[in-house]
């Protein structure tokens, strides 16, 4: 067993050397930063940093001179001093000033960080067990990201590319020079959202939407992964943004229409609710029908299974009747929009059209 | 002197069984401080196992040694083992052992309490290393717990809540004995004032722990109903909401910080002038300083989730507030190197592990700073520069401090010498694997690696290799550590009464080497 990990070891060390060696410079900062807001915040980092390493340098010079000049081996006294109310003073007072000074520069880049008003386009990101889903809300296009580096890859028996575990299938586009805002919510656990060269950290939270920005400055390939603990398979749901001049875009946008068959109705696939997550990372199982009997469990037996507050219980068939009777569409269309006590969407706001709809017919199934 | 060694064997004979018996019925707040710290070590050793595990993972990309559901469990647990399991233990036992002694108390204000203090950790940590052999497997969701991913997690736990649930019951009882033997059981002469800083900064992290530690069990119970009686607190589908978990764990979790890193500034307040042969610089600054830091601690919890989507205006209240605890940690460390200061330095183990720590903690603080920046720390969040920033803190903060407090103390409670060459050794092998294993991971965070991932993109190779070799140097000088400490109380040459020239305190000046199984039960007039 030595002999064979020795001999699987060294290889593999000289190629994870050689490959970070070629890979990256070994980086001693932040990523290069390709937002206005990230410029900001890099100097902002570059300030903190060298007032702390000045004053650093400060007392732990005082302390090395004290090492060297008032050791007992050379014979020095120890004084008796215990107190000095001015010194005390002067350093509880100028590190404050010195916080003070801080504080203005944080507060104006914070100020920036989280204006999103005034957007040029809003992209939700939806976070899920373990990929990602863009919706272009106004433009009707919908998908999700999933990983894409081979399995063989990261059990170590092909090499590893140059994107291990950064690559993804479908990125999410935007044009360069224009103010995206991105609205960030969770199906499941909690995920974040974070793309270093871009300055851009939103916790994913499931039933609640949180929401960011960024406008990015040169065209390229920014890569980022999720930043919260969210299971399993955390460390392999990366975030590719590829920001494109804006004919790119509109052409993207435009082919990527088309291929939906354009219109509203693109804009709400199926989701996946992801009833068995084990699906794996790399699996690209990317738009699985949304399960009615998953969504039902979830959201809308809390009050049908009891007939709470008048709900129609599945398999009661006297209640469900005269509902049956206004046909599916309007009973989807009441289910989505909310009803006397029912809330919209069951009160799960994060369920799309196609979920609710997949829940209605899953309750009509048990009354026909 | 030797009168007092007679003494403490006539008690010895009358009133202590022998064997395990003796240790299991014990009230004698020296055996149970022996046993806190011997619990700590243990601890420590399982906690570094899993940090093993952690780093053999990450020496390289790709998936060899675990996989992932084993590695989050890992992380999981090595947190809470290493927080709850061996740095809260170690410091309540330096608290048993040197409280009474240092204000001129027989014992312990309730010792049959404070022996239940003791037995409720056993079981604790059973529950948590059980944790991982049931089916499922460990939960791994990180020390922090947060749900929903909570909720999802198999029966592991609620092995998990439970521990936490005792662990924090014993933190309870054992602070309610402290304050209440510092507040009522001082010799004659000995105010408040006067105390030893060690005993100030535990008097302060005892109330810390008493009013945060059942916010903790408030969670975890919020948490175990959640998962069992469908209560949805944390659940937004049912009206609850998972970031009112991030909000009351971090209520417990920040002042948790100071739980820790209080009780090491006391130590390392004892040990800087002793070796200074010179008292300690603004003793009441000090004491001021440390209250404040208390204080502070309850009013900055939510710079721990500055990426949740907070209002503006609470982000600016945390930032401000958070960069506002520089303040008093300045001062302290100001005031240990104005000690130093025109002393007559010597620098033997415990004043090296001071001086490490003064020198790391420094860094923590530093970079502590850089994350109390909300814009920079958004960058940050969750990444490696948090590792790398906690265990500045934490390792070489608090565990370099109970270190050096071992080898101050040790000659105390032994009436033994350590190996002053091995001690250092230790110092310097730990130091620079330390900083082998964490320095690095400051690059890493900036660079964009996230925490808590079992495998990573290559542009990381680097920097995690030199970090595992650090981690696992780091954890092998350990063993070293162990091998001195047997060797001493097996054959550790004779110490001195008051081993340290510099040393002030009354378990110095009073005591004889190792002191008397019950000290001080006629009280010393304190000048």
């Amino acid at each position: 067993m030595t002999r064979r990990m020795r001999n699987g070891l060294w290889p593999a060390v000289a190629v994870s050397l050689w490959a970070g060696a070629a890979s990256a410079e070994m980086r001693l900062n932040l990523q290069d930063q390709h937002t206005a807001l990230g410029h900001a915040i890099y100097d902002l980092h570059t300030i903190v940093l060298l007032i702390c390493v000045v004053i650093f340098i400060g007392v732990f010079g005082a302390m090395l001179y004290s090492i060297v000049y008032h050791r007992k081996s050379v014979g020095h006294k120890a004084a008796h001093f215990h107190e000095n109310t001015t010194v005390e003073l002067i350093w509880t007072v100028v590190p404050f000033l010195i916080l003070v000074g801080m504080a203005y520069p944080a507060t104006k880049t914070l100020l920036a960080q989280r204006d999103t008003s005034a957007p040029d386009m809003t992209v939700k990101v939806t976070g899920y067990q373990w990929k990602w889903q863009y919706d272009y809300l106004q433009e009707g296009v919908s998908f999700f990201s999933t990983l894409v580096t081979p399995q063989a890859q990261i059990h170590n028996t092909e090499p590893k590319g140059e994107n291990y575990l950064l690559e993804v299938d479908n990125p999410l586009v935007v044009p360069v020079g224009k103010k995206v805002r991105i609205l960030v919510t969770a199906g499941d656990v909690l995920h974040a959202w974070y793309v270093p060269a871009l300055a851009v950290k939103q916790d994913a939270i499931p039933g609640f939407i949180r929401d960011t920005w960024f406008k990015v400055e040169t065209p390229g390939t920014y890569r980022g992964q999720c930043a919260e603990l969210c299971g399993k398979e955390h460390g392999f749901m990366p975030i590719v943004v590829r920001a494109v001049t804006d004919d790119e875009y509109q052409q993207w946008l435009a082919e990527h229409q088309g291929k939906q068959g354009g219109g509203v109705a693109a804009a709400e696939p199926a989701r996946a609710v992801s009833p068995e997550p084990a699906a794996g990372a790399a699996a690209g199982a990317q738009v699985a029908a949304a399960d009615g009997k998953a969504v039902y469990g979830q959201t809308c037996q809390m009050c049908h299974a009891t007939g709470l507050a008048g709900a129609p219980k599945p398999g009661d068939k006297a209640a469900w009747e005269p509902r049956l009777a206004q046909g599916e569409a309007t009973l989807v269309s009441h289910a989505i929009n909310g009803i006397r006590t029912m809330p919209p969407r069951g009160g799960n706001l994060t369920l799309s059209d196609a979920q609710v709809k997949a829940a209605v017919d899953y309750m009509i199934s048990t009354v026909q | 002197m030797e009168a007092a060694h007679g003494h403490a064997h006539d008690h010895g004979h009358e009133h202590v069984p022998s064997g395990i018996m003796r240790w299991v019925t014990t009230t004698n707040h020296k055996d149970i401080g022996t046993m806190y710290l011997w619990f700590s070590f243990t601890m420590f050793m399982v906690g570094g196992v899993m940090a093993l595990v952690i780093r053999a993972e990450l020496f390289q990309p790709g998936l060899q040694v675990v996989q992932p559901e084993f590695f989050n469990s890992m992380t999981t647990y090595h947190g809470l083992i290493m927080v709850f399991g061996a740095i809260m233990p170690a410091f309540v036992g330096f608290a048993n052992w040197l409280i009474p002694m240092q204000i001129g108390a027989p014992d312990m204000a309730f010792p049959r309490l404070n022996n239940w203090s003791f037995w409720l950790l056993p079981p604790a940590a059973m529950l948590l290393i059980l944790a991982q052999f049931v089916p499922g497997g460990g939960a791994g969701v990180g020390w922090t717990l947060y749900p929903p991913l909570t909720i999802q997690q198999p029966m592991s736990m609620d092995l998990t809540i439970f521990a936490v649930h005792i662990l924090g019951m014993s933190s309870i009882l054992g602070s309610i004995n402290i304050i209440t033997t510092i507040l009522n059981m001082r010799a004659p002469g000995m105010t408040l004032m006067k105390m030893p800083l060690f005993c100030w900064t535990w008097l302060i992290t005892a109330y810390l722990l008493v009013a945060v530690m059942p916010v903790l069990a408030g969670a975890v119970t919020m948490l175990l109903t959640d998962r069992h009686f469908d209560t949805h607190f944390f659940n937004a589908a049912g009206g609850g909401d998972p970031v009112l978990f991030q909000h009351i764990f971090w209520f417990f979790g920040h002042p948790e910080v100071y739980i820790i890193a209080i009780p090491a500034f006391g130590v390392i307040s004892q040990i800087i002038p002793a070796f200074s042969r010179k008292p300690l610089f603004g003793y009441s600054s000090m004491v001021y300083a440390t209250a404040s830091i208390a204080i502070l601690s309850f009013l900055v919890w939510a710079h721990h989730m500055y990426t949740v989507g907070m209002p503006v205006q609470a982000q600016l209240y945390f930032m401000f507030a958070t960069m506002l605890i520089a303040v008093p940690t300045g001062v302290k460390v100001f005031n240990w190197v104005a000690t130093m200061w025109k002393g007559s330095l010597t620098f033997e183990t415990p004043m090296l592990f001071a001086m490490g720590f003064l020198f790391l903690f420094t860094m923590g603080g530093f970079t502590g700073l850089v994350l109390a920046i909300t814009p920079v720390d958004v960058q940050l969040h969750d990444t490696y520069y948090v590792v790398a920033h906690f265990h500045y803190v934490m390792v070489a903060g608090a565990l370099f401090s109970a270190f050096g407090g071992i080898y101050f103390w040790l000659p105390k409670w032994t009436g033994k010498m350590y190996n002053e060459t091995l001690g250092k050794w230790h110092f310097w092998l730990s130091f620079i694997f330390f900083n082998m294993a964490f320095f690095v991971q400051h690059f890493l965070g900036l660079a964009g690696m996230p925490r808590r991932i079992p495998d990573y993109s290559l542009q990381f190779a680097d920097f995690n290799m030199i970090s595992s070799i650090g981690a696992f140097g780091f954890g092998l000088s350990q063993l070293l550590f162990l091998y001195i400490v047997v060797k001493t109380i097996t054959s550790g040459k004779k110490a001195a009464d008051k081993q340290w020239e510099g040393a002030d305190s009354l378990e110095w000046t009073a005591l004889p080497s190792p002191p008397p199984y019950h000290s001080f039960e006629t009280p010393p007039v304190v000048r």
